[in-house]
């Protein structure tokens, strides 16, 4: 199962880059937040899957799976959400300042 | 020593100070006596039997770099060139600048320079020597940017700084190599191991770079070419830096590692080969020049190769011819830039054809000039000293020993013929110099101002100069063994005794000299028949040029450079970004042989999962094929709830919770983002950039996986997480292990990412409601 979801975290970071090269704005965040769900899976393919219990205490359980990885992707999705939705918002502003949503005509100009 | 060489450093600090009444007193008068007490503090060491002199004094121990001072035979005779002339100098100027100068500046270069080279000579570390080195390369550079409201003065002082400093730099690579060969930053300690520097494979490397530092400074062939542009200094920096000082430092490095290279068989035919050619180029060129200083420059420039051409034969008597050569260039070269400044003076032009007739205007001036060119050109007379030292220098250039290198050989037979055809046009550009100033017609109507002679605080150092060469030339033994025989040891180390005669019968080097004065006045007679060959060589050929070419093109070229990768364009830079990740990474991979799959620790697959994540796939799939952009939101949603589900199959609960969240509201966002974006148009892209991207995209991603498998498939230790289940309840008193660690063992974690979320609302908040085009609303 770990190789399968490799090849998937794989297929979701090809997708996020595919995005990311893209001319538009909102394609471009989109593949920011393809490439955070295939970072948080990755992670997660790393720590091993379901080896035990989910991890909370319960009387006559000995396997657990592994907590940590779950603590670091947690943080991680609260952190990302956090980008995400910066990014958007300037990604909104970005275009209504600029009238444009086009990354070829935002380039910076002033020192060429 | 130290305070001797920091001295002049120190008074520096004053002059600002005392620069504020330059209107009642020259500040060159507060200058004039730090000089001239060095210079009488030196004097005492001139003994016949003198021993060489170490001082040490404490600086960065822990590196070995201590300001250790080293006085023998050759840095007294530098040291007191460079005070001497250094007095003389400052009293010139004294008469040269005129008050309305920024003196202060002019005399804060001046004796920063006067440490910084009193220091190259005295150091003893190699490291010391090359701070003071540069110092050198900054106050000329300074200094020749004096006028720094002139161009030329500004595009001489960087061609100059450029070319000194490329060789400064080099030349601290080779003392590098040098320190690490002999374990030691002492030069003495240096010379004592010379057969150890010279068993190193890396000795070749080591002579390059310091010769490379050597020759730039003295502006050897082809480094030449920033010392004609340095002549845009005023004229007393000109005559103290450009003749006499400076540009002797080369030659000083040389001599001193002549000890510790000389046995090497290249030595004599890199520096005599490169000093041959300096010395016929720069007085072949000389003859062409027009300007005064031009001429000066080039002579400068061909007297160096003279001097640096006897330091590559290695023999006892060149090394004594050298330092011989170099008090002699010194002195006579000194007055005449002197006498150059004074005509510039006087007649407010430079231009030898603008000149003309003004022996009888300026008469002291002309006496002088008559020493001192006759004197460079080596006529034969008793009471001239160039005459010994172009003498000595034609009997040691026959006097070579054979090598078993056949381009040894061939320069042997050749220099002594190449060194008469260089002292021919010396006597040429001599004669030309003198008599084209002094004699011919006037053109009094051409010149800015009326010619007269100069005033007599102005002729005393110029005078001062050509006394020394007079005397040096009347008794040419007086200096002989108290001064110039210890400076030679320091050379060959060995003793060196010499007794200079005027007159040593009929012999080669007599024969020479003869030549050269017959052909020489043959040529200069004959000028004006044979100067069209400058327009065949070096024609419109020039080392200028080539200069120049080199740093219009580094510019144009980078900016070229630059400008293609840098357009501007941020999806060419995430591109750039992309591939140099793949490419790194996966050599990486392929060369530490780090792809390995291992199947026996997997988890089992069910169809469940196999089901989402084909869900998943497609959905991902699906944001770049979906032309609307509202369904490429929605398909981004069902990927974030597939990867929800995923954990909620992989045991996760807390994080299927946060997913579940966090997804709804990013997808609310991106559809309130899409509600106000202005007239979104689907862009097209051409095939091309599609298929880059599409592979830009695929190996990122294999790369992803495959890092993945290797990484699972090589676990190498257990996970540190029994820690957590074991003491969750003890420690943390809380039975959900994640939130445990999340709020209690990882606190610090939770405590950044909520300073995260704060940060992003705040940034949301300034975005939307501040604008700095309306002010704040």
């Amino acid at each position: 199962m770990e190789i399968i979801m490799s090849i998937l975290a794989g297929i979701l970071f090809t997708t996020g880059v595919y995005n990311l090269l893209q001319k538009q704005l909102l394609r471009i965040v989109i593949g920011t937040a393809l490439i955070s769900h295939g970072a948080h899976l990755f992670i997660l393919t790393m720590g091993k899957l379901k080896r035990g219990a989910p991890p909370i205490l319960e009387y006559g359980v000995s396997e657990y799976t592994d907590p940590l990885p779950q603590a670091l992707i947690l943080t991680s999705i609260v952190i990302s959400f956090g980008v995400t939705s910066f990014l958007l918002v300037l990604a909104y502003r970005a275009s209504k300042e600029n009238n444009t949503d086009n990354m070829d005509q935002m380039r910076g100009t002033e020192n060429e | 020593m130290l305070y001797a060489v920091l001295i002049p450093l120190l008074i520096a600090c004053f002059i600002p100070y005392l620069s504020k009444f330059k209107d009642k007193i020259h500040t060159g008068i507060f200058v004039l006596f730090v000089p001239l007490s060095i210079f009488i503090y030196f004097l005492q060491f001139i003994d016949t039997n003198f021993v060489p002199v170490a001082q040490g004094y404490s600086w960065i121990p822990s590196l070995n770099i201590s300001l250790d001072f080293y006085l023998d035979g050759l840095s007294l005779l530098f040291v007191l060139l460079i005070s001497g002339i250094g007095t003389l100098v400052t009293l010139y100027s004294i008469f040269y600048l005129h008050k309305s100068e920024r003196l202060g500046h002019f005399y804060v270069y001046l004796l920063m320079f006067m440490t910084a080279m009193l220091g190259v000579v005295l150091s003893d570390n190699v490291f010391v020597l090359y701070t003071f080195w540069e110092l050198t390369s900054i106050s000329s550079f300074l200094l020749i940017g004096y006028w720094h409201y002139r161009e030329r003065s500004r595009y001489g002082a960087l061609k100059s700084m450029l070319i000194t400093v490329f060789g400064g730099l080099s030349m601290l690579g080779g003392f590098i190599l040098l320190t690490i060969i002999t374990g030691s930053t002492s030069i003495q300690e240096m010379i004592s191991q010379t057969d150890v520097i010279l068993n190193s494979p890396y000795l070749p490397l080591v002579m390059t770079f310091i010769f490379l530092g050597a020759f730039t400074k003295s502006a050897q062939f082809p480094f030449h070419i920033w010392l004609p542009d340095a002549m845009e200094a005023p004229t007393p920096v000109s005559a103290y830096l450009h003749s006499a000082t400076m540009v002797k430092a080369g030659i000083y490095l040389i001599a001193r590692f002549s000890p510790v290279f000389s046995a090497y068989e290249w030595f004599f035919i890199i520096v005599s080969g490169i000093g041959i050619i300096t010395l016929c180029w720069g007085s072949y060129m000389a003859v062409r020049q027009t300007d005064l200083k031009g001429i000066l420059a080039f002579s400068t420039i061909s007297q160096l190769g003279m001097i640096m051409t006897m330091l590559g034969f290695g023999t006892k008597a060149a090394a004594f011819a050298a330092v011989f050569h170099i008090l002699n260039h010194a002195t006579f070269k000194g007055s005449l830039f002197m006498v150059a400044g004074i005509i510039d003076h006087e007649t407010g032009s430079r231009d030898i054809r603008k000149l003309g007739g003004l022996m009888t205007l300026m008469p002291i001036s002309a006496t002088l000039a008559l020493f001192g060119t006759f004197s460079m050109a080596g006529v034969p007379l008793p009471f001239l000293n160039g005459f010994y030292s172009k003498e000595m220098f034609f009997d040691v250039s026959l006097d070579l020993s054979s090598t078993s290198l056949f381009i040894a050989e061939i320069m042997k037979t050749s220099i002594p013929y190449l060194a008469v055809l260089g002292s021919i046009f010396t006597f040429v550009y001599s004669m030309y110099l003198f008599f084209g100033t002094f004699t011919g017609e006037k053109h009094l109507d051409e010149l800015p101002s009326k010619p007269h002679e100069a005033p007599i605080g102005m002729l005393i150092s110029p005078a001062l100069l050509i006394v020394g060469v007079i005397i040096i030339g009347l008794i040419p033994n007086l200096v002989n063994e108290p001064l110039l025989a210890h400076a030679a040891k320091a050379i060959s180390g060995e003793e060196v005794h010499k007794h200079i005669a005027f007159w040593h019968g009929f012999e080669a080097p007599l024969y020479m000299s003869l030549i050269v004065v017959i052909f020489g006045s043959i040529l200069y007679i004959f000028r004006k028949k044979w100067t069209d060959i400058y327009l065949l060589i070096p024609g419109t050929l020039s080392l200028n040029k080539v200069y120049d070419r080199i740093l219009d093109g580094s510019e144009k070229y980078s900016r070229k450079i630059t400008n293609s990768y840098m357009d501007g364009s941020l999806r060419k830079y995430i591109a750039l970004i992309m591939i140099a990740t793949v490419l790194v990474t996966f050599t990486t991979m392929l060369t530490t042989d780090g792809f390995t799959i291992k199947t026996d620790d997997l988890a089992k697959v069910t169809v469940s999962e196999i089901l989402i994540a084909s869900v998943m796939v497609a959905a991902a799939l699906g944001t770049i094929f979906a032309r609307n952009n509202v369904a490429a939101i929605l398909i981004l949603g069902v990927v974030g709830f597939g990867l929800s589900v995923l954990f909620v199959l992989y045991r996760a609960p807390d994080l299927a919770l946060t997913q579940l969240v966090v997804e709804t509201i990013t997808v609310a966002l991106f559809l309130l983002c899409f509600y106000h974006l202005p007239n979104l148009r689907p862009r097209t892209e051409s095939f091309k950039t599609k298929s880059v991207n599409a592979i830009i995209a695929i190996s990122f991603g294999a790369l992803m996986t495959m890092v993945a498998i290797s990484a699972h498939s090589s676990k190498w230790f257990g996970a540190i997480s029994e820690y957590f289940i074991e003491n969750s309840y003890e420690l943390g008193g809380g039975a959900n292990m994640v939130n445990v660690i999340l709020v209690d063992f990882r606190g610090i974690d939770t405590l950044f990412e909520i300073v995260v979320l704060g940060i992003a609302a705040f940034g949301i908040y300034a975005m939307i409601k501040l604008r700095s085009d309306k002010g704040v609303e």
